[in-house]
């Protein structure tokens, strides 16, 4: 009857040698997730594709609701399997995660694959001694004893910046501040020294101050020890410095992929362009009101018809409400984008629509459509177009959330 | 001062548990956590229908209610009336479901027994709730120092158990329909005190509230207009499990022979009656139509107060 | 930690001392002449000269009161008027019975009530689950003077397999005893079981969607580990509260088993007092459980210390 802290049942899996194969470490291919629920199947994942080398960043970004949450646990396969529907492919390390069985999952779950999630203070055990939920996961998969774990967990909690380990390691949750909390989290996150951590708003319950601090704590970490990293974010400004590529998600969609510096200088997706719109910039003039996005996230459960994100986008015309825009390339081809009328230099290229001035800032100044006409902004007075990166570049350090 | 107090405290277990008494801090988190509004419930779930066991269990209590409430006017024998003719008779067209030793009818000693449980039942929460109620309505808005001194009272008299206190002032004070009501009545006052305390606490703070303050809304008014519509739910759940409570106590009371005083039947004195001097192996049923009676009756009221915690969203917990 | 449990300390004097004073005033509940009412038959010049000196009955009220605490800290309870035993032996050959009664019950039921929840709050809404979960239900409408009189009903009378009355002291023959006692037990088992039980999944339940389980699960832990490390003892504080609360009902349950089959435990013999105007024995009753019932919820309080430490240490 008494749990064992030991691995059970099944064969080893061996994750060796994939890097040298030039093959991406993490390869997603088309995957869904929906929930059933009592008004209806919620496609929460509606068919995502990504990679993620070894030992890079690839940055998450979408508003409450688009359904990234739901993707980095269905990439982990966390998801408990009531009421979830799933396919597609999760191919990690040269293995296909979506075929393992539980057994098999848990060798790679904290192991080779882990994750540092949103909130510390719901994350971590209430009544569970710190050093005891960090030394967990060091004797089940590199079968320390306790000693010899105790002694590791005291390093990893010096090596995220905790003072006097020896100390807090018998310390719990509730008595630690939250960026402390969320220090301890990384070090349970990376005790075994995994090759990809996935990291859920990893600083959203965080002060402004202390979520710099945890960034460039989970970088350096990532550059030591050569780690792959998900990093899954409402905030543009926090990936822009540190994700070496983007993926944004709309109504659990990939609407634009890019590496970093591409996308925010080729912007192609009027959302995207609306994410770094809400973004504070130091050159903003004082009083100025924050660029909201008007309306709401589609309801997932019946999604509307055409490009999802048609009946709040300022430029939608005709074709976007009537048929859904592919996933394609121009230019490089590692740039993907889902619009009919994609921006080019921040002006987009559907019929009429040729002023060069900011919808989103400035609504109802150029005929815009009702959709985002916020009355609370018109009056404002914006000067045009803030969103013109080559003479404001964004501030990532700014990260304040989109009112 | 209502913004003296933080709600999240009360929410969140671990302070609260430090605080109160944590068997009575499960009481109050359990109807502070009755957070969401009826109007913003778009759940379709929470909506769902009472079903046919919900009815089946209004009918018996109602039918339960109907039968105490006519005991003078339907076709019954005396419940003291001796039949000597029918002694242990068992049940039959005359008497439907048997008589006892004594030779009297078993339903209408049921039926006139019912009046007893009921009474004491109800009429003891009602009384109260008017007390108990009113002061936690108060209580709870105001808070300040009657607050505190309440709550303080609350927890002392609850400290007692009551089975113990009752039977103690019923040794001393004498047993009757009345005494024995009135007792039960001032025994549930801390507890249904307590009970819409939390839930009036965990509405003085809320917009609605805070709103028709700033418009100038005397307290009075907040109190009558604001709080209580929205709290009566959480009463009428807890005031019906409450009910169940007291009618278990009285049938303890009863089946002690610490109730009314006999041959008045209440339903604990007739299990009480059906079980001793060897009556088991004699006459089953003098024991069974209580015991089924009261298994029913309790078994319903639980039921409806279930089936109407999940309407009002009231959080499952410690009853 | 030592602060907590010396404020509680003193908030258990406290409501020990209130309780002292409540008891003690039981006595002027007494219409007319306390006491020509305790002497009751027995009521001579002697007796009552004899009485009004033991209680102080002619001192003033908060006078009585001190003498009569006085007597109680020495343990000196006054001696019931019809036999005239001391009180407080009443009691000490009592207690142990319900002890006894209270202990084993408690066993069965989270013996009973624990296991159950670990098995159906992994998969809500199962078979076992759903029957379990109607059971429990249904056991909570069975208070013991329901269910005590079926027991015997069907188990002594009906099957013969244990005795309808009857009370061997365990001292004497601890078999019997125990195997007399086991109807009782489980008599006022019933409640307790359907409560735990419920609580506890409930509870469980709502520990499993948790974010610190995923946090768990992700981490590669084995299910049986998260159930038993992870989410037990968070659960456990509502199923410790409730335990506390239940000591109420549990007491009035002895109370009936014992009446019902004339064990001679502290609720028969105040059953018994009571019936026959013994009124220092029902008042010496009455403050001896009480005060031991308030003690019982302190030492719970003392329990949540060890199992949360968020309580002495926030």
């Amino acid at each position: 009857m008494k749990a064992r802290l030991k691995r059970t049942g099944g064969d080893t899996l061996e994750f060796k040698d994939v890097g040298h194969r030039g093959e991406p470490l993490l390869v997603v291919d088309d995957l869904h997730t929906s929930f059933r629920t009592g008004r209806g199947t919620v496609r929460a994942v509606d068919g995502v594709s990504l990679t993620v080398d070894e030992g890079k960043t690839l940055g998450v970004v979408g508003e409450s609701g688009s359904g990234k949450t739901v993707l980095s646990r269905s990439i982990m396969g966390l998801l408990p399997p009531r009421d979830v529907i799933k396919s597609g492919t999760v191919r990690f390390a040269g293995h296909d995660l979506t075929a393992m069985d539980p057994v098999q999952l848990r060798q790679v779950w904290g192991a080779e694959l882990s994750m540092i999630f949103q909130d510390p203070m719901t994350a971590l055990n209430p009544v569970k001694r710190i050093g005891v939920q960090i030394t967990e996961s060091l004797r089940l998969h590199l079968g320390m004893d306790r000693s010899e774990a105790t002694a590791t967990a005291i390093e990893l909690l010096r090596s995220v910046g905790i003072p006097s380990p020896e100390q807090r390691i018998r310390w719990y949750p509730f008595q630690l501040s939250g960026g402390m909390r969320q220090r301890v989290m990384i070090a349970i996150a990376l005790a075994c020294s995994p090759r990809l951590v996935m990291a859920d708003e990893p600083t959203t319950g965080l002060d402004v101050t202390v979520q710099a601090q945890i960034l460039d704590l989970l970088a350096e970490l990532q550059r030591e020890r050569h780690m792959a990293v998900i990093l899954v974010t409402h905030d543009l400004g926090v990936v822009a410095t540190r994700a070496d590529d983007i993926v944004v998600m709309y109504a659990g969609r990939i609407v634009e992929q890019a590496p970093t510096k591409t996308l925010f200088k080729e912007t192609r997706m009027p959302y995207t362009q609306a994410l770094m719109d809400s973004i504070p910039r130091l050159s903003d003039p004082s009083g100025i009101r924050l660029h909201a996005i008007a309306g709401r996230p589609p309801d997932l459960i019946h999604p509307p018809k055409g490009c999802r994100f048609a009946p709040r986008c300022p430029y939608a015309q005709d074709k976007c409400h009537q048929s859904e825009p592919p996933l394609r390339t121009a230019g490089s081809p590692d740039h993907l984008f889902a619009c009919w009328f994609p921006l080019v230099n921040g002006v987009s290229t559907a019929p009429g629509m040729s002023s060069g001035s900011s919808v989103f800032g400035v609504s109802g100044g150029s005929g815009t459509p009702g959709e985002s006409a916020d009355a609370s902004t018109a009056s404002d007075q914006v000067p045009p177009a803030p969103w013109s990166l080559a003479d404001t570049p964004i501030d990532p350090d700014a990260g304040l959330e989109p009112s | 001062m209502p913004d003296d107090r933080e709600l999240s405290d009360t929410r969140s277990g671990g302070r609260l548990l430090g605080d109160q008494v944590p068997g009575l801090a499960a009481v109050d988190e359990l109807v502070v956590s009755r957070q969401s509004e009826t109007l913003d419930s778009d759940d379709v779930l929470a909506r769902k229908p009472f079903g046919f066991l919900f009815w089946f269990a209004c009918g018996w209590v109602g039918l339960v209610v109907l039968a105490a409430v006519l005991a003078n006017v339907l076709p019954l024998p005396n419940p003291n009336f001796q039949n000597y003719n029918a002694l242990n008779a068992p049940p039959n067209m005359h008497h439907l479901l048997g008589t006892d030793d004594l030779g009297r009818d078993l339903l209408s000693r049921l039926i006139f027994g019912a009046r007893v449980s009921l009474v004491v039942g109800f009429v003891s929460v009602a009384f109260g709730m008017l007390i108990g109620g009113t002061l936690g309505l108060i209580s709870g808005y105001k808070g300040g120092r009657l607050d505190v001194a309440l709550n303080a009272g609350s927890f002392v008299l609850l400290a007692f158990p009551a089975i113990v206190a009752v039977i103690a002032i019923v040794a001393f004070w004498g047993q009757s329909l009345f005494k024995i009501t009135v007792i039960l009545g001032v025994a549930v006052v801390p507890l249904l005190f307590r009970v819409v305390r939390a839930s009036s606490l965990s509405f003085a703070n809320r917009d609605f509230v805070i709103a028709a303050r700033t418009m100038g809304a005397t307290s009075a008014r907040i109190v009558f207009r604001e709080i209580l519509p929205n709290v009566v739910p959480v009463a009428i759940t807890f005031g019906l499990i409450t009910v169940a409570g007291v009618i278990v106590i009285e049938g303890t009371l009863a089946f002690l022979g610490l109730s009314v005083a006999l041959p008045t039947p209440s339903w604990g004195n007739l299990i009480a009656e059906g079980t001793s001097n060897g009556a088991l192996s004699t006459n089953v049923y003098i024991m069974l139509w209580p015991v089924i009676s009261m298994f029913l009756l309790l078994l319903s009221i639980n039921l409806i107060g279930d089936r109407l915690r999940q309407r009002f969203d009231i959080r499952e917990g410690l009853l | 930690m030592a602060k907590y449990l010396l404020r509680r300390l003193i908030q258990l004097v406290v409501v020990a001392f209130i309780i002292s004073v409540l008891v003690f005033l039981l006595v002027h509940l007494l219409p007319g002449d306390p006491a020509a009412q305790i002497l009751g038959a027995n009521d001579t010049a002697h007796n009552r000269a004899v009485l009004n000196k033991q209680l102080g009955l002619n001192l003033p009220l908060w006078h009585q009161y001190i003498f009569w605490l006085k007597g109680v800290l020495h343990g000196n309870l006054g001696q019931s008027y019809l036999n005239h035993t001391p009180v407080t032996q009443v009691i000490s050959t009592g207690w142990p019975i319900d002890l006894e009664l209270i202990i084993i019950s408690q066993v069965i039921a989270f013996a009973v009530a624990i296991p159950l929840a670990l098995i159906t709050s992994r998969r809500p809404n199962r078979p076992v689950d759903n029957i379990s979960t109607t059971a429990t239900f249904g056991m909570l409408a069975l208070p013991p003077f329901v269910i005590a009189p079926i027991m015997v009903a069907v188990f002594a009378v009906g099957l013969h397999w244990f005795p309808a009355t009857g009370y061997i002291p365990f001292t004497q023959n601890p078999a019997t005893n125990l195997h007399d006692m086991i109807l009782p037990s489980l008599a006022i088992t019933a409640g307790s079981i359907a409560v735990y039980y419920r609580l506890f999944r409930s509870d469980l339940i709502s520990t499993l969607q948790e974010d610190f389980v995923t946090m768990a699960r992700s981490k590669g832990l084995s299910p049986r580990w998260i159930m038993w490390r992870h989410a037990f003892r968070p659960s456990s504080f509502s199923l410790l509260a409730a335990a506390g609360v239940n000591i109420g009902a549990l007491i009035a349950g002895t109370f009936i088993v014992e009446f019902l089959f004339a064990i001679p435990g502290l609720g028969y013999s105040l059953v018994q007092a009571v019936n026959q105007r013994d009124y220092l024995v029902v008042q010496g009753i009455t403050l001896v459980v009480a005060v031991a019932y308030v003690v019982i919820q302190f030492l719970i309080d003392f329990l949540f210390t060890v199992v949360d430490p968020r309580v002495t240490r926030e």
